[in-house]
């Protein structure tokens, strides 16, 4: 039976860092990655590179500045997915007995401010309705109705995150921060605040995938790619991540996390009582708390109980965004989904230091953004 | 020259200014969509019928853009939301209010024309009113559950 394991991570920190261009952060983690692997040049017999913002040939530029070209470079674009979807790509490539052995990396450089989108005709940024935490911010609306929960509750997952990051030393932002301070950030649309959503901004993540033919377990250095899914919506729901400019009536339409989720369940041969620790997509606090449901990790409406419990906080029963998410870290498209699995492959190799999830051995990534697109990753030990 | 409905597929500006939203139904599906497209968006039924939508809603979801998003010359800070339609569609629509503690779940809306800068030209776009000409839960607007 084919298995795909992770042979190799490499990551540049996420941050601002301006003189430095998409391909020099791509360099970084290219270079990491591959001498993690002891992979060289001819080592890999494709790459596949995600990247919302990078514009043309963005792969070819990175790994053309390390003269890696000549074998097939792919870049794939799936909005907050993009990581996600260049490495499902490449397992399947695996898997489908085309390669042994592939480059998957992921670079951005976000423009500052609100993220402006081609995904919108002019007329609907003309219109005031292309303003994306205004749509996260109805989206955050309607959870606290339906759940139950406040705005102390999205504090409290900024919170969370922001303790977790501070032992991050590839996050944007390091330092803790209080409930108070959360709550008293400035309004960006009610009831979101600024310190609610996640930074736009630039970094790059790359991980070399690796054929393995024996059954059985690993030897702890290399965990199995177990799922990488990537899902689109279905149609009707007026807040999803495709903004739509209407739905229906109707609050049953299955979410993509959750159609990604199921498919990732479904391929790895467990489900979300069987994860050690995830990873997931916290553009803003509500989304956090929305996946949470969306991947089956709790009941929907529950997910303040989970809170004051510390069920989802580094030392409870299932830690989420130990790397302090996307709140800490911020958010390069292109690369934000395979700086997860890099987190996922240091928890599972035990080397996560102060933010170690005790005796971690199954993880799960998750993405979801524009597209719409989600994506769900499942690593294990 | 007088100013254009923004977006013309979706908005009809009438001669004496009011609007109206541009729909779809598709007989097949059983379902209303908007703005008007040849294809039902949520079966993929071609068999689109132009229509006009209602124009009393009820408001589901809100919010206020306090900072001017990339590509927009608008008044800020202005209402964001959604409201439902009796045709049972919900609808992403400026708001008039843009004190969200002024607005609350299911208060009764109505669409009005609103008129917007866009570089030294003004465009037409459509949002929805606080409608105080309704009773609460009594009148015909209320969205089927």
């Amino acid at each position: 039976m084919t298995a795909v394991e992770v042979a190799g991570v490499g990551l540049h920190r996420f941050g601002r860092f301006d003189g430095s261009t998409t391909a020099d952060l791509g360099v970084v983690a290219v270079r990491r990655a591959l001498a993690e692997a002891d992979v060289g040049r001819g080592g890999f017999q494709a790459a596949f590179c995600g990247t919302a913002y990078g514009g043309v040939a963005a792969g070819h530029r990175v790994l053309g500045a390390l003269a890696l070209t000549g074998p097939p470079i792919v870049d794939v674009e799936a909005g907050c997915a993009s990581g996600a979807a260049a490495l499902a790509l490449g397992a399947d490539a695996i898997r489908g007995g085309q390669h042994d052995c592939v480059l998957v990396l992921g670079v951005e450089k976000m423009p500052r401010g609100v993220i402006r989108s081609s995904f919108f005709p002019p007329w609907r940024e003309q219109a005031g309705l292309a303003a994306t935490p205004a749509y996260f911010a109805l989206r955050a609306q309607r959870l606290l109705a339906d759940a139950g929960l406040t705005k102390a509750d999205l504090a409290a997952v900024c919170v969370k995150n922001r303790a977790h990051g501070a032992h991050n030393a590839d996050a944007m932002f390091r330092s803790p921060v209080t409930a108070e301070a959360v709550l008293g950030s400035r309004v960006v649309c009610e009831p979101l605040h600024l310190w609610m959503l996640c930074s736009p901004n630039e970094g790059a993540a790359a991980v070399v995938l690796r054929r393995v033919d024996a059954a059985g377990g690993t030897d702890g250095r290399h965990p199995r790619l177990a799922a990488a899914t990537l899902r689109s919506h279905l149609p009707g729901n007026v807040l999803g991540e495709d903004s739509p400019l209407a739905g229906l009536v109707d609050d049953t339409i299955t979410a993509p996390t959750t159609l990604a989720a199921t498919d990732a369940y479904e391929a790895a041969g467990l489900g979300p009582a069987d994860l050690d620790v995830v990873e997931c997509q916290d553009t803003d606090a509500a989304r956090e708390l929305l996946a949470w449901q969306e991947l089956g990790l709790c009941e929907p409406g529950e997910q303040a109980k989970h809170l004051a419990a510390g069920d989802h906080t580094l030392g409870g029963r299932l830690p989420v965004n130990p790397s302090g998410g996307l709140l800490s870290k911020g958010e390069p498209l292109g690369a934000s989904a395979l700086a997860q699995v890099v987190e996922l492959v240091r928890q599972l190799r035990g080397e996560a230091g102060a933010r170690q999830v005790e005796g971690a051995a199954i993880g799960l990534a998750h993405t979801v953004g524009r597209g719409a697109n989600a994506s769900a990753v499942i690593l294990t030990r | 020259m007088a100013a254009g409905p923004v977006e013309p597929a979706a908005l009809n500006l009438r001669a004496d200014g009011s609007i109206a939203l541009l729909g779809g139904w598709s007989p097949s599906s059983g379902r209303y969509h908007f703005p008007r497209a040849d294809t039902c968006p949520y079966t993929g039924a071609t068999d689109v019928e132009p229509v006009e939508l209602s124009t009393q809603g009820r408001l589901w979801a809100w919010t206020a853009v306090t900072a001017a998003p990339p590509g927009y010359d608008g008044p800020v800070p202005y209402g964001f939301g959604v409201v439902e339609l009796p045709e049972g569609l919900r609808v992403i629509t400026r708001l008039t209010e843009a004190d969200p503690a002024r607005l609350r779940a299911g208060q009764p809306m109505r669409l009005v024309a609103d008129e917007l800068a866009v570089g030294a030209n003004t465009v037409v776009a459509w949002a929805f009113a606080p409608d105080p000409s309704v009773t609460e839960g009594t009148d015909a607007t209320e969205a089927p559950r």
